[in-house]
Order: structure tokens, then C-alpha cells, then sequence
């Protein structure tokens, strides 16, 4: 697998870290338990297309959105993530 | 399957085509008792304690593909039990128990080979941990030694002892822990459960629930037809999200893929399994003489039954680090296999919120050494709708409750368990 950063151009997967999912949303403050829950532990983890977030730490340290098929590590595009670099904290 | 010197001539003089077939390959019925998704190791021995302990005869065991052609014929077929928080400690030694008297129980050659674990330590706060570890299985019954260098060094003289950055201290060992074929595993249980009347059936894919008015599931849907049943297991490890999702539910688990790897044949190196203590590098020597290592799991989730070079690099920096003379041995075979990895790093057992459908899950990259002890534990739980004692920390709810089994301590981020 080799990834397309958008601002270094076509490197190798030893560069990249993975996060996981991009589709969870950190809930607010006052979320009930049952959201806190389902963030912090309930996956799709889907087969097919999905969305990630990974981070370029060999490279230009950025935090990138990348669309990839799970059942074929195909990746379909790569984006930078502005400010989901800090996805767990919830930007 | 009875043979005697005869039967064996016989079939060996009429070039090998007239063996009798060590398990019947059924078709489908209409209805069962218990219908198990999943004919690998932990599905089949799931049938065959149901069958053996519990008296349920009238099951089927449903597969997609081949029996054993997903993860359990994937490992590296190492056995063990050491492991350090409640619920792991008694589960596991369970399951070892179970593999100790596997080939009696099930009349197979399951070649179980106790030829012992040994995790190295490479410093002295590791050996601590280790030394903590092998105190907690020795007060849980089961065998633990802690191995200073000089014993380490007449164990395993080939071992790069001159390593300055990762010098190899000691070990602890298990001796009772080893290696046992795979193959022979799911062949095993699927011939002692075929013998006691279970039906395994391949190349049959569950693709639907169905389900009740009350949303109880009454039997599945596979490209093989309706199949009525009074209880459905899942035993779908590496895609148990995919299968979960078909009755509506969402669970704690990411499917990663972990690779395994095969060197070419080379003359008895390696006594016991080790592993490198300051990477992630885990090695046996098969009969065939090949050396069968892994390491890491990539860390993406996958279903693609297969992993990239970095982590390839890795698995074998490790070994180099131990044992640089192998580097003019060639890598024969590689391959990847889809894990459960659950939030905790531990396995999941237990009824789902849909009535009727009960599951054995989230085995991370540890499934195969559980395999007789999930089978029982699973069977159990279908058999008296209630956990086995070994297993009744190992629920679906823990998450929530905040009852985590984390050997490793890293929290809810899957791909670094």
C-alpha cells in the first residue's frame, strides 16, 4: 500500500500511522452515557469503502482523510484532514 | 473412522484413493437445534462439546468456504496459558488443559507438541514484569519459570547474545506450552463431532436472521437455502462485525490483518517457541523443518487477507536481532489473516441483545491456542444459556460497565493490542 500524501506526494505505507474510523464524532460534554458509549467503543467496521484518518509522521506531519477499501486496501482519495488531527479531542 | 494394518495397506497399494473420509460432508436439513456459523477450529469444537458434554447432537456447523480455510489455517499454532489478568488466567489454562488430553478425546493425531514458550527479557524492569507474570500463573496453578541468561544460553546457544542494545537477560518459561497442527485441529473436530451426528455443511454462506414478530432469530438464510434453528452461534472471528451487522447489531470490534510467515525448510534449529522480548517476533520450527514466525498486526483495519511490507520488515528485523544467522535463510510463504480485535484485547462470549443468537467473538491475534477451551466455554453457554465459570468476565456488556480485560493496557484503540 502506498498513499498519495496531498502535500509530499506518493510514499510508503512505513510513514503513515492509523487512527481508525473517521466517522465518529466526539460527543459534547453533556452527552449521555449511551453516546459516550457507542463513540468510544461501537465500531462499523465496515467491509467496502470507508473513511479513515491517518497521520504522515514520516513525512509532513499532517493528519490526512484518506477513502479506502477495506477488502482491497484500494484508496480512492486523499485529502488533508483540517483539524481532525485532533480527532480524538474532537475538532 | 476405524483403521487397521490391513485397511492402511490396502489404501496405501490402490494409490491413496480409497481412504475413508474422516468426516461426512452434509447438506442442509430444515431445522436444528443449534445452527453454529463458522467451521473453523472454534465452531466445529464448539459443535463437538455440544454434542460430547451437553447431549445436543441434532447441530449444524455452517461454512462459506472449506472448513478451516479462514484463521485456523492461518496461525502459528502456538499453545499457551500465560497469561496475567483474572479472567484470561483461568480461561486459558482451561483451554490448556483441554489441548492436553485433545487427542485422546477426539481419537486424532493432533500433534500437540508441549515443547514450551519462552518470552525473553531484554531488561531489568522487563524481567520484573515477567517475574510478576510467572508469579501470577504460579499462584493460578499453572507452570511458569523464570530463566536467568545461563539457563537461557543452555536452552538456546544459537541465540545473538552479543547484542548490546537488546541483550537477552533470561526468559520465563512455560514448559507446557508448544505448538499443534492446525489442520489436524479442525480436522480432529470435525471428524470426532461428524462421528457424533453434527452436520457440517460448506460452502454455505449465512447472508440473512430470520427473525420472529418478538425479533427472535428462528434460523438463518444461506446460499444454501432457510435453515430453522433453536439457537444460532456465531463463531465468525475476523468477520464477525459483517455477520453481526445482518441482525442489527453494531459491536466493539475492528478487523485487522495480521501475517504470518514460513522460511524454507531448514535442519531442527529451534527447541521451544520464543519470542523477542524488545520487538514483536514470535518463532517455532515446524516438523517440516520451516521456521514459522510472526509479529505486529499491520494496524489499518482489513478484510483483505493480506498485509504490506512494513511490518513484513519488522517481523524480520526482529528475528535478526535474535538470530542473524538466519538472514541467508529464504522466506518461503506469507500470508495474512483477518483478526477480531476487540477494545480490550480480549475475547467476547456471550448471549447478543437479539434473542436467540449467541456469540463467540474479539480473539484478537490469540484465537487458535483457545481454540478447545472457546469450544467448551461456547458450548456451555448455548447448552445452559448461562457462562461458563472460565468464561463470565468475557461479556459483550463490559465495555460499558467498565470491566475491562486489557492484558495490555492500552485502552479502546484496537490496532495496539
Amino acid at each position: 500500500m502506498r498513499i498519495v500524501c496531498p502535500f509530499c506526494g506518493e510514499r510508503e505505507l512505513g510513514e503513515f500511522t492509523y487512527l481508525g474510523d473517521a466517522k465518529p464524532v466526539r460527543p459534547a460534554a453533556g452527552a449521555s452515557e449511551d453516546d459516550v458509549f457507542d463513540y468510544v467503543y461501537l465500531r462499523d467496521n465496515i467491509a467496502g469503502e470507508t473513511t479513515e484518518h491517518w497521520y504522515h509522521g514520516g513525512g509532513c506531519r499532517a493528519w490526512l482523510k484518506i477513502t479506502r477499501n477495506t477488502l482491497t486496501h484500494e484508496i480512492s482519495s486523499v485529502e488533508p484532514a483540517a483539524g481532525a488531527g485532533a480527532a480524538k479531542v474532537g475538532a | 473412522m476405524r483403521h487397521s494394518i490391513f485397511s492402511l495397506a490396502r489404501a496405501a497399494l490402490s494409490g491413496h484413493k480409497n481412504w475413508q473420509r474422516t468426516w461426512r460432508d452434509a447438506s442442509p436439513k430444515d431445522h436444528y437445534d443449534v445452527v453454529i456459523i463458522g467451521g473453523g477450529g472454534h465452531g466445529l469444537a464448539t459443535a463437538w462439546f455440544l454434542a460430547s458434554e451437553y447431549g445436543i447432537r441434532n447441530v449444524a456447523v455452517l461454512e462459506k468456504g472449506w472448513i478451516g480455510s479462514g484463521n485456523a489455517g492461518r496461525n502459528t499454532t502456538i499453545i499457551r496459558s500465560n497469561y496475567g489478568l483474572p479472567g484470561n488466567t483461568g480461561f486459558y489454562e482451561l483451554s490448556m488443559k483441554l489441548w492436553e488430553r485433545m487427542e485422546q478425546d477426539l481419537n486424532y493425531n493432533t500433534m500437540v507438541s508441549q515443547r514450551g514458550v519462552i518470552n525473553l527479557y531484554h531488561s531489568d524492569a522487563q524481567r520484573d514484569a515477567y517475574a510478576r507474570r510467572g508469579n501470577t500463573m504460579r499462584i493460578n496453578g499453572i507452570d511458569a519459570e523464570l530463566l536467568d541468561l545461563a539457563a537461557v544460553k543452555k536452552m538456546m546457544p544459537f541465540l545473538n547474545f552479543d547484542n548490546a542494545r537488546f541483550p537477552v537477560q533470561g526468559g520465563l518459561l512455560q514448559r507446557r506450552g508448544g505448538t499443534a497442527r492446525h489442520d489436524a485441529v479442525v480436522w480432529g473436530y470435525a471428524h470426532a463431532a461428524s462421528t457424533l451426528g453434527v452436520d457440517i455443511i460448506q460452502n454455505c454462506e449465512v447472508t440473512g436472521f430470520s427473525r420472529d414478530a418478538n425479533g427472535k432469530v428462528t434460523g438463518v438464510e444461506t446460499t444454501r437455502g432457510k435453515i430453522g434453528a433453536g439457537k444460532v452461534g456465531m463463531a465468525v472471528a475476523g468477520s464477525s462485525s459483517r455477520v453481526a451487522a445482518m441482525a442489527g447489531l453494531r459491536l466493539p470490534i475492528e478487523s485487522h490483518v495480521l501475517q504470518a510467515f514460513v522460511s524454507e525448510a531448514i535442519k531442527p534449529l529451534i527447541p521451544n517457541v520464543m519470542t523477542f522480548g524488545a520487538g514483536h517476533f514470535y518463532v517455532s520450527q515446524s516438523d517440516k523443518g520451516g521456521l514459522v514466525f510472526g509479529g505486529d498486526i499491520d494496524g489499518y483495519n482489513s478484510y483483505a487477507q493480506r498485509g504490506n511490507m512494513p511490518v513484513m520488515e519488522d517481523v524480520c528485523e526482529g528475528g535478526m536481532a535474535l538470530m542473524p544467522m538466519i538472514g541467508r535463510v529464504r522466506l518461503l510463504r506469507q500470508w495474512g489473516g483477518i483478526m477480531d480485535m476487540s477494545m480490550d484485547g480480549s475475547p467476547i462470549i456471550d448471549k447478543t441483545p437479539v434473542d436467540g443468537l449467541y456469540l463467540n467473538a474479539g480473539w484478537c491475534y490469540g484465537g487458535f491456542k483457545a481454540t478447545p477451551g472457546s469450544g467448551l466455554v461456547f458450548a456451555h453457554l448455548l447448552a445452559r444459556d448461562e457462562p461458563h465459570k472460565e468464561a463470565a468476565r468475557f461479556r459483550l456488556d463490559r465495555f460499558r460497565r467498565g470491566a475491562m480485560i486489557d492484558e495490555k493496557g492500552v485502552g479502546a484503540q484496537p490496532n495496539l493490542h
